[in-house]
């Protein structure tokens, strides 16, 4: 509720002019009633026809004011309600992306992805219905009770009394279905990660003929919707019946009390006849409410899910305007760093501490060894459980993020691209970069002459997830992204890996060439860091050792047993 | 987004595929429709008797309070029937429509099982994900509308003319005259409303696409800073969204006001004919009972009109929906087996590529005449520079495409006659890219034989070295993964897809990449576990890393498409060419 207070600020105006304009609609129906009475009072007991054609022709007036006003009014909260959800999107988005990977990883892709589409969604639909009728109907049915007051008070009891119970009964099930139209979301949460589960593992599920299995774990999670949503209509469906009921035995009353007042000589026919008709007028009014109600309740389950998820405070903060670095300092420092991705796991990297003035650093250990721990703790992409992590003389914390982000550069272990030319994605390094430096880039990166061989240079269209180039391709071009940056820290987490022998080599002489001040090389074989200027070795989470390649080949068993496995596999040749 | 030029409807036959949907439930849909005319009906005929009561309210002293009371009995039985009738309807409504959403996304997600890949890999996964999530959601929407005022509408409006014409006719003509008019409006409004509902749906498959692109690899998007460019790519296609959804929105939401305003002229020429025909001036005999009574249903023949109209815009966009969903589920399905194709058993391994020929785009050559042997027992690699065609082998070989000549022989038999399952059954696959699903350790290890033994699953975990790991799991075996593999390393998930792969143990392996993330200590030690477990099967490894191929019986050099170079390592060491370059450049 606040949330949707909170982004219709912004269509104040129409988002009250709308209902206002409704109302004043509304208002013109409540006469209506008054002028059929005076029809039949005053035209018919006066066989006045003159009288009875001007007041048909003040009903149709009425009716083309009506229409003005309230074509304004469904303008207004279109315009309000798709807004409200532009903006609320937009911001989600934002907010989302602004979240730690922490946080990313607690919160799940798909559940973030519904909230984004989905749920806006209902909310829209929720505040459009609102400005639209959800006010207008109350106005009209308290304003129909006030009428009839105004026609015969004992009578009109019965509406007064009518109206409430009904206020009741709707609050009654709109909140027992809002916890189930909550839970209905949750599980449509379930169905889409399935199907975006699988097709991204389409080739594997393939492989493995497990199409029917992943049919039927579907029809699971898709009978559990169904059952859901059932219930949740079931009782939804209620509302339409009672408010019936309701209604209707108020009306067999009004009649009755109105019966026995006419006979006593309190009340005329043609008062009957309006009470009558503004009776009517509630029942109509309270039917389109109740049908609301499912879709209000639906959009209030959707704005929480999305309360929740903005509600979510990112985790990492950063000064402003922060540190300036100082580049007389190490480039890279880490004392007594340790690192838990949860608050019960295992500690990823244990009490580390090492610092490099600049040159080449190499970092190898096993799987799991916890090297992509260590080098996610420069850019900052966590922050460490214990200890500090210092970049050119500063705790991370301390920089702002676009310092931060100026500082280093990351090639990721998996090579990620977007859709786009390949102009706009090597520009994710420095969105001033010109041509020739993208190419330079390009060269760097050993891509130029695949690049080229496609003919369609920097203007490259690449497909959702680089889906048109092969794993090495992308791979390469993920190195030239980070190049183009220029970044004093350069890192490298496993970015050789699905490249072959000759391409690789060639693209470490490049990057020697290319100028970082620090140049993070992450890798399961020696191979790759043996030139490093130093090289940590990571065993379990515990730096064991640090040195040069011939150093450590003496006096780190690991390392030494890492080489050997290399020379024993290619020493057959 | 192009803006489609050509004027857009529903394509043909939609409302016919849609039947097809509803026929399962015509028992209940049948039910729903007698309960809503029974509510309809009596909900017409319950203001009638009110009317008649009023006409017994005269004046002072002259009220049949006796005769009111009947009636009135009368009608609350009524009262308490129609609500029945109107509960019934609704509960069955939502049945069905619940269950049609439900047999649509099974359906939808059955296609996806048996879509060719050249689809799904050239069909952004957002707007798929769009089409089975969000497309069926908002056509069970308009369905659960169509139903339950669609029924009720029609039956209003004929009874009510019904019902007008029997208390006056020239009171029934005047609504008679106006209701072109009702149809009209609802007409002009429901024809635009349907192009803008298109074009929304459209946007928002976009914008989905866009989501999933972003959200899906939000860390990476981090990792350079892009939150911001991103966020504006978003706000691109989501103030396009708003511009379409404002129209769309709007102009259905005419739809109300609109006939609003011609019921109520409607009521204005029904309290004008009706009160006339009280004097006697035109026709005669209606009382004033009659005329409330009369006002009454012209209240609630515009009533029906509204609805309908609506009905009609949500349909519409209902209709757009439901056809993106069926272009999805009618979008051609892969290549099935042949009638007469064999359900291979336990192949032998031998694999053979014969003057194969295939592309992406079939205009530009890729693969071409290639030929390639690997008898049961031997080890093939596929070596070449990066973008040479060596993933497509695999997309050939486990039938992911369709090749566009030549032929691959398993055990001598094309494999276009072999049944997917059994060829695919033969083969195991480890790629690059690490795929695990949202479900335990175990789940995942067991994919290729669910019936496999605790014991047995443990051993081959042992023998891969995943067994180390998973132990440390915070529930071993148990722990469930979450989307993507969770927080498990590549190196960590490739051994899982490794373990998944051996304890399939099947008779051909595939091997893409497959260990180029895991650290040489571990790798050797997998490696030895593959020798032993590929004694006496076939083996065909697409790899980068030339100490990885270089036991091979057979190796292919691949470039732009062709074998360039075939032989064993010592062959083309010899022979000094592009092979021979490749191990030079490696040794340095």
């Amino acid at each position: 509720m606040k949330l949707m207070l909170k982004y219709l600020k912004k269509y104040r105006l129409i988002s009250i002019l709308a209902p206002l304009f409704k109302m004043a609609e509304a208002l013109l129906e409540l006469f209506v009633p008054v002028v059929v009475k005076n029809i039949i009072d005053v035209g018919i007991a006066g066989g006045d026809t003159a009288y009875i054609v001007k007041c048909a022709a003040l009903l149709a007036l009425l009716a083309l004011v009506g229409l003005s006003f309230s074509v304004t009014a469904q303008y207004f909260s279109a315009r309000a309600a798709v807004g409200f959800s532009a903006d609320l999107r937009a911001d989600l988005f934002a907010h989302v992306a602004g979240f730690s990977y922490a946080k990313i990883d607690r919160m799940g892709t798909s559940a973030l992805l519904t909230r984004l589409t989905s749920d806006t969604d209902l909310a829209q639909n929720g505040v459009n219905l609102t400005l639209r009728l959800l006010l207008r109907s109350p106005f009209v049915v308290f304003g129909a009770v006030l009428m009839s007051f105004t026609v015969d008070a004992k009578s009109a009891a019965v509406s007064a009394v009518a109206v409430p119970v009904l206020g009741l009964v709707i609050a009654g099930v709109m909140a027992a279905t809002m916890p189930l139209y909550k839970r209905v979301q949750e599980k449509l949460d379930g169905v889409l990660g399935h199907v975006r589960e699988n097709l991204s593992g389409v080739r594997v599920i393939r492989a493995f003929s497990k199409e029917r299995a992943q049919t039927e774990a579907f029809a699971e999670k898709n009978d559990a919707l169904f059952s859901v949503s059932f219930f949740a209509g079931k009782i939804s469906s209620l509302l339409n019946p009672v408010t019936y009921i309701l209604i209707n035995l108020a009306t067999v009353l009004l009649i009755y009390t109105g019966a026995l007042r006419v006979n006593g000589g309190a009340l005329s026919q043609g008062a009957v006849v309006a009470l009558y008709n503004y009776m009517a007028q509630i029942l109509v009014e309270l039917i389109k409410l109740v049908n609301l109600v499912v879709t209000v309740s639906r959009a209030l389950a959707g704005a929480k899910r999305i309360e929740a998820v903005l509600a979510e405070r990112t985790d990492m903060t950063y000064p402003d305007p922060g540190a300036q670095p100082d580049f007389t300092a190490p480039a890279v420092e880490f004392a007594g760093v340790t690192l838990c991705y949860g608050d019960n796991a295992d500690a990823s990297l244990s009490d580390v501490s090492f610092s490099v003035p600049g040159g080449s650093l190499g970092v190898i250990g096993a799987t799991g060894a916890g090297k992509s721990s260590l080098i996610d703790l420069i850019p900052r992409f966590y922050d460490a459980t214990a200890g500090e992590v210092r970049l050119f003389g500063h705790n991370v914390k301390d920089y702002a993020a676009e310092t931060l982000q100026s500082l280093v550069a990351v090639v990721p272990q998996k090579a990620v691209l977007f859709s786009g030319t390949l102009r706009e994605n090597l520009r994710w390094g420095n969105e001033n970069a010109s041509d020739d430096e993208l190419l330079a880039a390009l060269r760097m990166a050993q891509a130029y002459d695949f690049v080229s061989a496609k003919g369609e240079g920097l203007d490259l269209m690449i497909e959702q997830g680089g889906r048109n180039l092969s794993g090495g391709q992308k791979q390469r071009l993920t190195v030239a992204r980070a190049l183009v940056k220029r970044a004093p820290i350069l890192i490298l987490d496993d970015s050789y890996s699905a490249l072959d022998a000759a391409t690789e080599k060639a693209m470490r002489e490049a990057l020697k060439a290319a100028g970082a001040r620090l140049t993070v090389t992450v890798s399961q074989r020696t191979g790759s860091v043996a030139g490093c200027d130093e090289i940590l070795v990571l065993e379990d989470g515990v730096l064991t050792a640090r040195g040069d390649h011939e150093t450590l080949l003496g006096a780190s068993p690991a390392y030494a047993f890492i080489a050997k496995c290399e020379e024993g596999g290619e020493g057959v040749a | 987004m192009p803006e489609k030029k050509k004027k857009q409807k529903a394509p043909k036959g939609t409302v016919k595929k849609l039947l097809r949907f509803l026929r399962p439930y015509r028992g209940r849909l049948l039910l729903s429709l007698v309960c809503s005319a029974v509510n309809a009906g009596l909900s017409l005929y319950i203001p009638l008797l009110f009317g008649r009561c009023i006409d017994l309210i005269t004046g002072a002293g002259q009220v049949d309070t006796e005769g009111v009371k009947q009636k009135l009995i009368f009608s609350a039985g009524l009262i308490l029937v129609s609500a029945l009738g109107a509960y019934l309807a609704a509960v069955e409504n939502n049945r069905v429509t619940a269950a049609v959403t439900k047999d649509l996304r099974n359906a939808a997600f059955r296609k996806i099982q048996v879509l060719p890949l050249s689809f799904l890999d050239s069909h952004p996964s957002g707007d798929t994900l769009s089409r089975v999530v969000n497309d069926v959601d908002r056509f069970a929407d308009g369905l659960l509308l169509g139903f339950t005022q669609f029924f009720s509408g029609v039956i209003t409006i004929a009874g009510t003319l019904a019902l007008l014409f029997r208390i006056s006719r020239f009171v029934a003509l005047t609504v008679v005259l106006l209701t072109p008019l009702s149809l009209l409006t609802a007409h002009l409004i429901a024809h635009r409303s349907f192009r803008y509902f298109q074009r929304q749906a459209a946007t928002r498959g976009a914008l989905t696409a866009v989501t999933e692109e972003s959200i899906g690899n939000l860390k990476t998007l981090k990792a350079f800073g892009q939150e911001a460019a991103a966020a504006r790519k978003f706000g691109a296609v989501n103030a396009e969204l708003k511009a379409a959804s404002q129209k769309a929105i709007f102009i259905s939401s005419l739809s109300n006001p609109g006939t609003r305003f011609v019921n109520a002229l409607v009521y204005a020429g029904v309290a004008l004919t009706g009160a006339l025909g009280v004097l006697g001036v035109l026709g005669g005999g209606l009382t004033v009972g009659l005329l409330t009574s009369a006002l009454g249903f012209a209240n609630q023949y515009t009533k029906p009109f509204n609805e309908i109209s609506s009905v009609f815009a949500e349909m519409q966009n209902a209709l757009t929906c439901f056809s993106r969903v069926t272009a999805l589920i009618e979008a051609p399905a892969e290549q099935p087996d042949a009638p007469d194709a064999i359900a291979l058993g336990r192949a032998a391994g031998d694999v053979e590529l014969r003057d194969v020929a295939f592309s992406y785009d079939k205009s530009k050559e890729f693969i071409k005449d290639f030929n390639l042997r690997v008898k049961p027992g031997q080890k093939a690699a596929i070596v070449g520079t990066t973008g040479c065609g060596k993933t497509t082998v695999i997309n050939l070989l486990m039938r992911f495409y369709e090749i566009d000549g030549g032929e691959i022989l398993l055990d001598g038999t094309p494999i276009s006659q072999i049944t997917k399952r059994s060829l695919r059954g033969n083969v195991g696959m480890v790629l690059q890219d690490t795929w695990l699903k949202n479900a335990t350790v175990r789940e995942n290890l067991t994919e290729g034989r669910p019936d496999a033994t605790d014991e047995e699953m443990i051993a081959a975990a042992k023998r891969t070295h995943a067994h180390s790991f998973i132990k440390r799991l915070p529930q071993g075996y148990d722990t469930v993964l979450g989307e993507d593999g969770g927080s498990l390393s590549q190196g960590q998930k490739q051994l899982l897809c490794i373990t998944r792969a051996m304890l399939a143990d099947p008779n051909i392996l595939i091997l893409d990449e497959a260990t180029s993330s895991i650290d040489l200590a571990t790798e050797i030690k997998v490696q030895r576990a593959f020798d032993e477990l590929t004694v006496g099967r076939t083996c065909i490894i697409v790899a980068h890393r030339l100490s990885t191929v270089m036991h091979c019986d057979v190796i292919a050099v691949m470039d732009r498409g062709r074998i360039i170079e075939q032989g064993t390592h010592a062959a083309l060491l010899e022979k000094g060419g592009f092979y021979a370059n490749l191990w030079a450049s490696r040794k340095n």
